[in-house]
């Protein structure tokens, strides 16, 4: 099958005054129609960065761009920005964070659904609004032709998240790009918006990148995990690989680390330091300066990726060599209380 | 485990943020300053002016109030006045840098003993709240209501013309945008966290402001005053223009404007040169500010 | 067992004012009748979504809102105006972690001053002051020759966060009341943290009241668990037994809603429909019955008590209380 998303060698820089930051360092990847990826990661890992780069919208005058980027037949590094508009929203399109500050306060929700698809379609206004209406009953939204008129501060925050579905999904694009879309809402909306994700995902068909940075919305969400750290992937894998039986010592410390891991009144396991200065990353492997199983020769060389098995690979040169296998305990065994 | 130190932090903002190591606010603020171009040029102008000003004897050959009935407006690069003379026959150039100090005096003076008053007002009308914060702004409101110009009009035209009166006015007229500026940054300033936090420590409202309110405000506070000087400069000129301010046979950029209009169809250029001066001035004054405020919006 | 903390009947309405003439146009319900006790040296968790009144009830224990009605009790003296116990005194006794680490530091101050703020305004000398900041520094795991002149700018969030636990230690308080203090950090960094928030209970000899949304971390921190829901106390309880064998709907639906860790058992159904509601006009009686799948007219009649059971355990339920008139008690 052909992919939808090809990524090749990205690379991303931005340059300041004060420094440069190397924020993505040599991903590559591919999606298949009707999966969806989770890239996980903590801040400054630059998962956020990757998924803006796949819809063309780093800044233009600070940003250094280099590799091959191909979202559904369209080569996203080398369009200009008006090209790039006729994409965004058609074939691509991108739920974010925060809906209070991706919607547009002056408008209706009506308004801003409808107008994507007229400028995208070409459709009437009254067309485009009956569309606006199933998309909002779609996204369950509860009194739909009602909350067609309501502007976004008479939302909720779940209910302005699944507005901002409604006016991703309003083109029926192929890929769907979602940063984070979960992390500021409660946790018994969080899920609800997982569970109509995911079924929007198989009624459409459509392929999606999730970012987060947690491990359980990453589970629940995604068909593949890439674990994110310091601008490169460091493990790729079907989910239930590398949650339960993780191969890279970040994987596998992260896991460790979440508090689901622990018992009551001991400590946690913890990966020791802090995340690298991205203005300067240490040679080698970007994790050897905080993990435990590091010799001498992961300080030296940039560890390639290494497929320990048809559909998972691992950046380790000691892994790859056989030297060491992190075995930890299956969270998911852990955590049935 | 505990942090070590060594190993360094997170994000490509806590990259940036690692890059400036061991600044506090206002040493930032300065390296962003130097940076900007214009606001250096713009503080070069300024300094350059202010030295000749102060130093006035030794930039100029003249005596500002000495005339001569037979050297009356003669034009630019007349031998010895490379200026010209004004109407009564004084050497230009002598009466604009000796003008310089009244004019920039009446500019800078007022929004100086503004600040002072104004802030004051402002800060304690903003932390107090409540009643005193209503007794102190709809008063600074019932001033704010008359437009600047006429109410040092008015305040001049009570008291008589004259530099100290003119100071006074224009004092008056700029207290209420400062009482305005300041309390509204104080508010904005007492409902941050770390203010909470030290008032959970059981700190005075004294000790609050000296330690953490105060210095979280000066800023926006002083890059304000700086654009007002701006208007200040116009104004104490626009008071002299009309007879308001100060008072012959001083030299003073407006009133210079006034008197030379006798010129206007003799030597057109010599009535506009006290305009571009005050022009030059208050523009440098405004870019000034647009700087300040621009190098002191560090957000990282 | 005198408790060190025993709170009774806490409830703060804040009123919404507009209008030409500030008239009061709703009232927000943001806490209502809370009660409870922490014991000494026990980490009592308080969990709940957004509007539910915990940042509230932090905020009205360390008296920083005034309250409007209700009683605190520190260590069995009274805490008010006039009372035993002033303000002033409660906060040398108890003391406060805010969420956002970054906002809760004076950006003009280097961090050590910020440390050193409080026991200087309780009348400890400069020098000394900024002494035991550097003593702080080195216990919460910084090294005070490098952290002492930083300002909070130049460090990260868990490197903020530590600073702020050395700030609320520096006036010796027996009580910390941590409010979302890990939930802005990373997951790696948010394990450091929490060891060294364990590492500093044990080592001062302190009690903790621990707020978050977070519920697999308040479960690893706390001994005991307050469920709250739009201002009231739902469950109270050992966190183990509550989270093992929750009562309450609401505390069964937020458990219930965690993210699954096991790819082979994922969420079908989302247990709760709809976002929770505004503290503004909560609905009558039980305020969690517009959501719960068991609602009955008697719970929009008669708000729910939180009974205690023989078990440590307290809910606010009518199904769970014979005789209330619900068809399941």
């Amino acid at each position: 099958m052909v992919p939808v998303v090809s990524v090749e060698g990205l690379r991303v820089r931005f340059t300041t005054p004060d420094a440069t930051v190397s924020a993505v360092n040599g991903v590559d990847f591919a999606l298949e129609p009707g999966r969806v990826l989770g890239i996980l990661g903590e801040s400054g890992s630059g998962k956020t960065v990757t998924l803006r780069a796949l819809i063309g919208l780093l800044p233009r005058g600070h940003s250094h761009v280099e590799g091959r980027i191909t979202v559904a037949g369209h080569e996203i590094t080398k369009m200009s920005e008006a090209e790039l508009r006729e994409v965004r929203g058609t074939k691509i399109a991108m739920i974010f964070q925060e809906p209070m500050t991706a919607l547009d306060p002056v408008f209706t929700i009506g308004e801003q659904i409808a107008e994507t698809i007229v400028r995208h379609e070409g459709v009437s206004r009254a067309d485009a609004y009956r569309r606006a209406l199933d998309l909002l009953e779609m996204v369950q939204i509860p009194s739909a032709a009602r909350r067609l008129k309501s502007y976004p501060h008479e939302m909720s925050g779940g209910m302005r998240q699944r507005a901002m579905i409604a006016v991703a999904l309003s083109c029926r694009p192929a890929v769907l790009l979602a940063d984070e879309p979960t992390t500021a809402l409660d946790v018994t909306v969080q899920i609800q918006i997982i569970v109509l994700l995911r079924q929007l995902q198989r009624e459409l068909g459509m392929a999606v990148v999730f970012v987060t940075h947690d491990v359980g919305v990453a589970v629940e969400v995604a068909d593949r995990i890439a674990v994110m750290y310091a601008g490169r992937f460091v493990e790729t894998g079907p989910t239930e690989t590398v949650i339960c039986s993780p191969a890279h010592p970040y994987t596998a410390g992260l896991l460790a680390s979440t508090v689901l891991g622990a018992a009551q009144g001991q400590r946690l396991d913890t990966i020791p330091g802090t995340p690298p200065d991205m203005t300067s990353l240490p040679p080698g492997c970007s994790f050897a300066p905080r993990c435990r199983f590091a010799e001498t020769g992961c300080h030296h060389a940039l560890p390639p990726e290494f497929a320990l098995a048809s559909d998972h690979a691992v950046r380790c040169l000691r892994v790859a060599a056989g030297e060491i296998a992190v075995a930890e305990p299956s969270l998911a065994e852990q955590a049935v209380w | 485990m505990t942090d070590t130190p060594a190993i360094a932090i997170a994000e490509p903002v806590e990259a940036l943020r690692r890059a400036q190591q061991g600044k506090s606010y206002w040493k930032r603020v300065w390296e962003r300053l130097r940076r900007d171009k214009v606001t250096l040029a713009m503080a070069a102008i300024l300094i350059a002016l202010l030295t000749m000003v102060i130093f006035a004897p030794w930039f100029t050959a003249h005596d500002p109030y000495q005339g001569s009935v037979l050297r009356r407006l003669k034009p630019i690069g007349f031998p010895g006045h490379w200026l010209g003379t004004d109407e009564v026959g004084r050497d230009l150039w002598s009466r604009m840098v000796y003008g310089g100090r009244l004019s920039l005096l009446a500019g800078v003076m007022p929004v100086f003993l503004a600040l002072l008053v104004g802030g004051f007002l402002g800060i304690l009308a903003g932390y107090a709240g409540g009643l005193v914060n209503s007794a102190i702004m709809r008063l600074a409101d019932v001033l704010y209501a008359f437009p600047s110009i006429l109410l040092a009009i008015a305040i001049t035209g009570i008291l008589g013309a004259g530099l100290r009166n003119t100071i006074l006015a224009l004092t008056i007229a700029f207290v209420p945008p400062l009482v305005r500026i300041s309390e509204a940054v104080t508010t904005q300033a007492r409902h941050l966290d770390f203010v909470e936090a030290a008032r959970a420590s059981g700190a005075g409202t004294m000790r609050i402001l000296q330690y953490h309110i105060l210095s979280n405000v000066l800023g926006p506070i002083l890059v304000y005053a700086t654009s007002l000087i701006s208007i200040g400069i116009i104004l104490a000129a626009g008071l002299s223009f009309l007879g308001l301010g100060v008072t012959p046979p001083n030299a003073e950029w407006g009133l210079m404007l006034n008197n030379l209009r006798q010129a206007l169809w003799v030597d057109p250029v010599i009535c506009a040169l006290p305009g571009v001066m005050i022009f030059i001035t208050s523009m440098c004054f405004n870019l000034l500010s647009d700087g300040l405020r621009q190098a002191m919006d560090v957000r990282l | 067992m005198r408790p060190l903390l025993a709170v009774d009947g806490l409830t703060k309405h804040f009123p919404l004012r507009g209008g030409l003439l500030n008239r009061t146009k709703a009232v927000v319900q943001a806490v209502d009748d809370v009660s409870f006790e922490v014991g000494a040296g026990e980490t009592l968790g308080i969990v709940g979504e957004s509007g539910c009144g915990k940042s509230t009830t932090a905020r009205l224990l360390m008296h920083l809102v005034p309250l409007d009605h209700g009683t605190i009790a520190f260590d069995g003296k009274a805490v008010g105006a006039g009372a035993e116990l002033s303000r002033r005194d409660l906060h040398r006794q108890m003391q406060m972690v805010f969420q956002d680490s970054y906002a809760s530091l004076n950006p003009r101050l280097p961090v050590a001053m910020s440390i050193a703020f409080g026991p200087l305004v309780h009348g400890l000398a400069k020098s000394a002051s900024l002494a035991r900041a550097r003593d702080l520094l080195q216990a919460v795991g910084l090294d005070p020759m490098l952290f002492a002149n930083r300002y909070p700018h130049e460090l990260s969030g868990g490197q903020r966060q530590r600073i702020n636990v050395a700030r609320a230690l520096a006036l010796e308080p027996r009580l910390v009341i941590l409010d979302e203090a890990v939930s802005a950090l990373d997951k790696s960094i948010e394990a450091q943290v929490l060891n060294l928030l364990i590492d500093i209970k044990e080592r001062f000899d302190l009690t903790y009241i621990f707020i978050s949304h977070d519920l697999n971390v308040v479960r690893f921190i706390s001994d005991r668990v307050l469920v709250m829901y739009l201002g009231k106390v739902v469950e109270l309880g050992p966190v183990d037994r509550i989270y093992r064998e929750p009562r309450h709907p609401y505390t069964k639906a937020l458990l219930s809603a965690m993210p699954s860790m096991d790819p082979r058992r994922r969420t079908m159904d989302a247990p709760l429909s709809g976002d929770p509601p505004n503290p503004i006009n909560p609905p009558s009686g039980c305020r969690f019955r517009t959501r719960c799948p068991f609602a009955e007219a008697v719970c929009a009649d008669v708000p729910p008590t939180l009974t205690m059971g023989h078990d440590g355990r307290a809910v606010a339920c009518h199904m769970l209380v014979s005789g209330s008139g619900h068809s399941r008690a």
